[in-house]
């Protein structure tokens, strides 16, 4: 059984605490939600679980299978199974997505079997014309430089197609919603929900409700000032929106952002 | 073999460096001097004319000071290096005449039968002096003429003659006088007019003696509305003594015709590497250097167009890789100097490791070249605070309705970058290798196919073993 638990969490970039205790605990097969406003420690939290260098866990775990990963490099984190679709993805100039993909592909293969020669590249363009088809993208985007003049919507995609062919077992979805217009986001969330399976483990992070329409989740945890401060099942975050992070401030007696 | 055995191979060692037991029949004496030159023209049975060539090049090159731009020569002692050597009595035409130990060199270095599908013929150079050479059938139908320079002066005296050396004087520079006093070995290319020759032509050449001088002299003559690719790429192995490689090319580029040089050079990191290439392009003609320096201790060297017809176009992509030890000061120079004439370079550096690459390149546009375009764009890419980029740039415009740009930048592998590779698995090293491999894309693609998988693989192999 595939889980990832949080215990305690504490993460501070350049001495900064941002994340002051977060409990969390995501199942296989499950869609969670993590709200809240602006500058609150969401990204932070997807950050230092992908382990970024520049986030220092000051306190706490974060167990993958009961491993704890702290200490863990992120490529070693993604082979793992751990997959993070960036909010602002970086583009690579000269390398096309195809090439991209089947280097990724060929890093787990290689470091599970020292002698492997990598996938065979027809296989390899099966694989791919596969889960382009499953997310309906034109086969000649795989020609193209990685995120390079990709717009806002294609970006997303992108990071929805590695996810497709990488096959995690914990997704963390960044703010996948940011900058998208309504029908981007319906064929982002497509492509989630096109993946969700009882292997899977989601835990989608977003500022607006807006998502939740699309990507049903079963949990939603709503985040202030660096903790996951209440915990419920998709009507919270309708109820959010009606009410705006306000009245759980005052509920927690955080300040005002 | 596993990528490991690979990774293990080529850190700290220089993956090539491997010798045959010398097979020499005769070799000069160390050093340069009348004497010497006077040996070599014998041993060629050259004409007169040649002969006297050589030694008014020596003459020069013993009157010339050392340059004291670029980089630094002070290694080099041309007391010590062996300027001709000679392995085998007579060319042969025939794979299967060719002595044992060179087929051994060939096979390691992965060349196999060279009558195959990409190639149309293969010059080798093995100590300085062409030892097989053989050209395919339809080549030879067609006119097309590849052989050793030697056999180029022999056969094909008047058009050897008309121009030796019209490309490059004597004067030119310091080593473009020595390898004018001591060239040996090297290609005779000419196209007939109207022939295309689809397959890439090439030539492979390496030094297996140490402190072996290499000058090869190169003369390639592409006729009015002809269209060609040559291809030369190289190894030598590695010693503790200084060797030198100080080659000379020259390219006639005629009216409407279109040529390419590509040169994968990955000399051993003892060599000077000293070369002097330069073509002249007609009216509507269009010549291009590919030129990638992966190797070597010293590298200078600036492939050059002389644009004296309308039209006509020249284009210079240049890589410099650069490791510890290593200076790469390469780029380009183009001279514009009809009308309507256009040009661009494009000069990706990379640097790691205290490594030095420095972009040196010349765009002139005389008086009247009315309506001249170019372009210079030189990137580049630093892999450690250790690593050192320079970039001299000379722009001289005595004309003013013209349109130049130059664009350069310094990147370093961004650290998002890093970070967004790694979260897909990949290890440092590896996504540096990709980041790396990205920046160079826009040259590896112009290689042919089997090129561009070899220089994939060296810069990969040049990134394993460099983290940490």
């Amino acid at each position: 059984m595939t889980n990832l638990v949080i215990e305690n969490l504490h993460v501070s970039i350049n001495k900064q605490e941002i994340l002051k205790g977060v409990n969390l605990v995501v199942e296989q097969g499950e869609v969670h939600a993590l709200m809240g406003p602006n500058g609150t420690g969401k990204s932070t939290l997807a950050y230092a679980l992908m382990g970024h260098p520049s986030y220092d866990v000051t306190e706490g775990k974060v167990l993958f299978n009961g491993k704890n990963i702290i200490d863990l490099e992120p490529d070693e984190r993604s082979r793992l199974g751990i997959f993070l679709a960036f909010q602002y993805p970086v583009a690579i100039p000269g390398v096309s997505v195809a090439n991209f993909l089947r280097t990724a592909i060929n890093a787990r293969r290689k470091a599970d079997n020292n002698e492997e020669k990598g996938i065979p590249i027809p296989q390899f363009r099966r694989l791919l014309k596969e889960k382009m088809d499953l997310l309906q993208m034109d086969h000649a985007f795989a020609g193209r430089y990685l995120n390079e003049g990709f717009s806002g919507g294609e970006k997303k995609r992108a990071e929805i197609l590695q996810m497709a062919t990488l096959q995690p077992e914990i997704a963390i979805l960044d703010e996948t919603d940011s900058g998208l217009d309504i029908d981007a986001l319906r064929i982002v969330s497509d492509g989630v929900n096109v993946l969700r399976n009882e292997n899977l483990g989601v835990l989608v992070i977003t500022h607006y409700q807006r998502i939740l329409n699309y990507i049903k989740p079963e949990f939603v945890h709503i985040m202030l000032d660096g903790r996951i401060v209440e915990s419920g099942g998709p009507e919270l975050a309708i109820h959010l929106e009606e009410h705006g992070y306000d009245y759980l401030r005052k509920k927690t007696g955080s300040a005002a952002a | 073999m596993s990528s490991d055995a690979r990774i293990l191979e080529g850190i700290g060692e220089y993956k090539y460096g491997f010798q045959d037991p010398s097979e020499y029949v005769f070799k000069t004496r160390k050093g340069l001097d009348r004497e010497i030159v006077e040996q070599i023209s014998a041993m060629k049975g050259e004409p007169e004319w040649m002969l006297e060539f050589r030694l008014r090049a020596l003459s020069h090159f013993n009157q010339r000071p050392m340059p004291i731009w670029g980089g630094d020569l002070s290694g080099l002692d041309m007391d010590e290096i062996f300027f001709y050597t000679k392995p085998m009595d007579k060319e042969e035409k025939s794979w299967d005449d060719v002595p044992d130990t060179i087929k051994n060199t060939f096979e390691k270095l992965g060349i196999p039968e060279a009558e195959q599908k990409f190639l149309a013929g293969v010059g080798a150079q093995y100590e300085s002096e062409m030892v097989y050479h053989s050209i395919q059938e339809h080549l030879e139908e067609k006119g097309v003429i590849f052989k050793s320079i030697e056999n180029g002066l022999r056969d094909h005296p008047d058009l050897f003659r008309e121009f030796f050396s019209k490309v490059i004087p004597i004067e030119d520079n310091k080593f473009a006088a020595l390898n004018s006093a001591v060239w040996s070995g090297g290609s005779f290319v000419y196209i007939p007019p109207g022939v295309k020759v689809d397959l890439p032509m090439q030539a492979y050449f390496r030094m297996n003696e140490a402190d072996a001088g290499q000058f090869e002299r190169t003369l390639i003559i592409a006729d009015e509305g002809s269209q060609a690719h040559y291809v030369e790429g190289c190894t030598a192995p590695m010693y503790t003594t200084d060797s030198i490689h100080s080659g000379v090319i020259e390219i006639i580029v005629k009216k409407n015709a279109r040529f390419r040089y590509t040169t994968i050079q990955n000399w051993s990191t003892n060599m000077y590497n000293l070369v002097t290439q330069r073509s002249i392009v007609h009216e509507g003609a269009t010549m291009e250097w590919v030129d990638a320096n992966l190797g070597s201790k010293l590298t200078m060297k600036y492939p050059s167009c002389y644009l004296v017809g309308e039209n006509a176009h020249g284009e210079i992509l240049s890589l410099a890789f650069a490791a510890e030890g290593q200076h790469q000061d390469t780029g380009g120079k183009i001279f514009h100097v009809a009308p309507n004439t256009t040009s661009k370079i494009t000069s990706k550096s990379i640097s790691k490791d205290s490594g030095r690459a420095s972009y040196r390149g010349l765009l002139k546009v005389h008086k009247n070249a009315i309506n001249s375009k170019s372009n210079v764009v030189c990137d580049a890419l630093l892999l450690d605070p250790k690593s050192r980029s320079d970039t001299y740039p000379y722009i001289e415009i005595d004309e003013e309705d013209v349109t130049i740009g130059h664009e350069a930048s310094v990147s370093k592998v961004g650290e998002e970058q890093l970070f967004y590779l790694m979260s897909r698995g990949l290890s440092e090293e590896q996504a540096t290798g990709m980041v790396v491999s990205g920046f160079i894309e826009p040259l590896v693609r112009e290689l042919p196919m089997e090129y561009a998988i070899e220089m994939n693989r060296l810069i990969q192999l040049q990134m394993e073993g460099s983290i940490g």
